[in-house]
């Protein structure tokens, strides 16, 4: 009994210095790809590319997903709103709750899925494959050279394409609301501008899918470059990816909520 | 002693014969007659020089006390057991890792010791070949074998483009400049492998089991390349490799790893006619001897469950 015991308590304690280890070697990466990053600058054709990889590469979902989260917003909007006779602020809603919510962190949780596991399989793979190394052994710093490209093409797409997320989830309450049930189309717009602030409520969520796209970004190449080089290292790698950022995501926005809307 | 005879040292005690010649010695540190026609006392002559070196992957030792020796010019084989250390001896020298004790000199600098900048700039004057070549995936040959050309170098498009052919006209394959590396064989990936890593003229060549699954042809051909090469660019090489038969056709010396430490030592011919355990074993390929065929294991009748009891 106290056998097991014992092994419950060191196995408890083997995952807290783990994780505290874990957390430490992430901070320090991070750190690394940050203090890299001039060459992200100074060669800004490489950040581009990674914008390509990254962000060029997600609009489909990205548009599709939008789209249909917008259609779905609109049916239930209104079928609420009507309720109140209030089925004119349609667009207000609409327009509030993806520009403040849905749309930084949908498209953070499809960014994680769509670009985080493909950036983490990359690198996990470059460095299984020793090409990573090659990399240093030729006097080329991966850091600067692959990892800080990548973390600032995912910072720099994240806020485009909750952008277009938003866009086209307006386009799709816009169309069940006025083109299919028939809300007024002057008032859809006009409650809509009246009540979206640009520094409360669209720079807010500008700032919120920044933020997540650092996060993604980083478990992203951290978990890539940390993973074991096989191909099951690799595969885990690419699930704890999604799992973590997905986590990070939601409890970043609750934090970030906190201070933007409420006045915690 | 001749010049060319193999020196035995730091064997296990099950493997070390008692009075067993040419040389025994518990500790040694340097070994003046290494190499044919060198002197050791002018280190400027020696391009890669460990002294003591201790290393651990965490709390396991890898490396309990290495000293070698690599003079400029030459080809320098370190073989030894899958495990044994000898990939670490060649990150140690490219200053991937650090010596947990001892000193590793690359060109009369401790390369462990360098700051980043001066690391980098000391890592321009070296290749090395990986196992499986390491090509970046994305890149065509062409692509790989100019990225070291266009991260240091501000040549101009049609100059690097002649290097380039130049680099893959010597491992024979120009005429594979627009393949993707999936698209060759690993014995082509190795030699892209090998254009890419003269690509700068380096001063020294470091090669990771390059002949490691490859077919006798291919096999032949890479021993071939890098000995030609090493001559023709004035380099020094070492090689990590487990094939006795190739290597010992092309290499000036050989150091011969096992269990973290430097078994035995010599040149090609001396190491074939030695009659140390570990060596004949190792350049014989016999199934039993110093290393033994069987892992460690409980007694077999134990195993089996006829073990008779009282």
């Amino acid at each position: 009994m106290s056998g097991a015991l014992d092994r419950g308590v060191r196995h408890i304690g083997h995952m807290f210095v783990d994780g505290v280890w874990k957390l430490g070697a992430a901070t320090r990466f991070s750190w690394y790809v940050l203090i890299r990053s001039g060459e992200s600058v100074r060669r800004f054709q490489l950040t581009l590319n990674e914008i390509y990889f990254s962000g060029t590469l997600s609009l489909i979902i990205i548009i599709v997903s939008g789209l249909f989260v917008g259609l779905v917003l609109g049916l239930q909007g209104y079928e609420t709103l009507k309720r109140y006779g209030s089925a004119e602020a349609l667009g207000t809603l609409v327009a509030l709750a993806l520009v403040r919510e849905l749309g930084p962190v949908v498209s953070a949780l499809l960014f994680a899925s769509r670009a985080g596991s493909a950036i983490t399989a990359k690198i996990g793979i470059m460095k299984a494959t020793e090409q990573l190394s090659a990399m240093e052994m030729m006097a080329v710093d991966p850091f600067a050279r692959v990892l800080s490209p990548i973390f600032w093409g995912g910072v720099f797409s994240m806020p485009l394409l909750a952008a277009i997320f938003s866009a086209m989830g307006i386009f799709g309450g816009y169309l069940i609301g006025v083109v299919v049930i028939g809300v007024d189309s002057g008032a859809f717009w006009s409650q809509m501008q009246a009540n979206v602030d640009l520094r409360e409520d669209i720079l807010n969520g500008v700032i919120k899918s920044a933020v997540f796209g650092v996060a993604v970004t980083l478990i992203a190449l951290f978990e890539g470059y940390d993973a074991p080089p096989t191909a099951e290292g690799v595969s885990y790698a690419v699930t704890r990816t999604v799992v973590t950022s997905a986590l990070v995501i939601l409890a970043l926005d609750f934090v970030l909520t906190s201070f933007m809307f409420t006045g915690v | 002693m001749t010049d060319c005879a193999a020196t035995v040292r730091q064997i296990p005690a099950r493997c070390k014969p008692a009075g067993f010649g040419p040389t025994v010695r518990a500790k040694p540190r340097y070994n003046p007659a290494r190499f044919p026609g060198h002197s050791p006392s002018v280190s400027a002559d020696n391009l890669v020089e460990l002294r003591d070196v201790e290393f651990r992957y965490d709390s396991r030792p890898v490396l309990a006390g290495i000293d070698m020796t690599i003079p400029r010019g030459r080809v320098v084989a370190i073989m030894g057991l899958s495990g044994s250390g000898k990939t670490t001896i060649l990150r140690l020298i490219g200053g991937q890792v650090k010596p947990g004790r001892g000193r590793v000199t690359v060109a009369g600098q401790p390369i462990h010791q360098l700051a980043y900048g001066e690391l980098y700039r000391l890592r321009r004057r070296m290749g090395m070949l990986f196992q499986f070549g390491a090509l970046f995936t994305d890149y065509s040959v062409f692509e790989n074998v100019a990225f070291p050309l266009r991260e240091h170098t501000r040549l101009p498009e049609f100059l690097i483009r002649d290097l380039v052919l130049m680099k893959l006209n010597a491992v024979g394959l120009r005429g594979a400049a627009e393949l993707k590396p999936e698209a060759l064989s690993g014995g082509m990936a190795r030699r892209v492998a090998l254009a890419r890593a003269i690509a700068l003229d380096p001063m020294l060549i470091m090669y990771d089991e390059p002949f490691t699954g490859l077919d006798p042809i291919s096999t032949g051909v890479i021993a071939n390349l890098i000995r030609k090469l090493n001559d023709a660019l004035g380099a020094t090489s070492i090689i990590v490799t487990h094939d006795v038969q190739e290597s010992f056709k092309i290499v000036d010396y050989i150091y011969f790893v096992s269990a973290g430490v430097i078994v035995a030592e010599g040149t090609p011919d001396s190491l074939r006619g030695s009659m140390e355990p570990f060596v004949h074993q190792f350049v014989h390929g016999e199934t039993d001897g110093p290393v033994p065929f069987h892992y460690p294991a409980p007694p077999y009748d134990r195993d089996l469950g006829l073990e008779r009891h009282p």
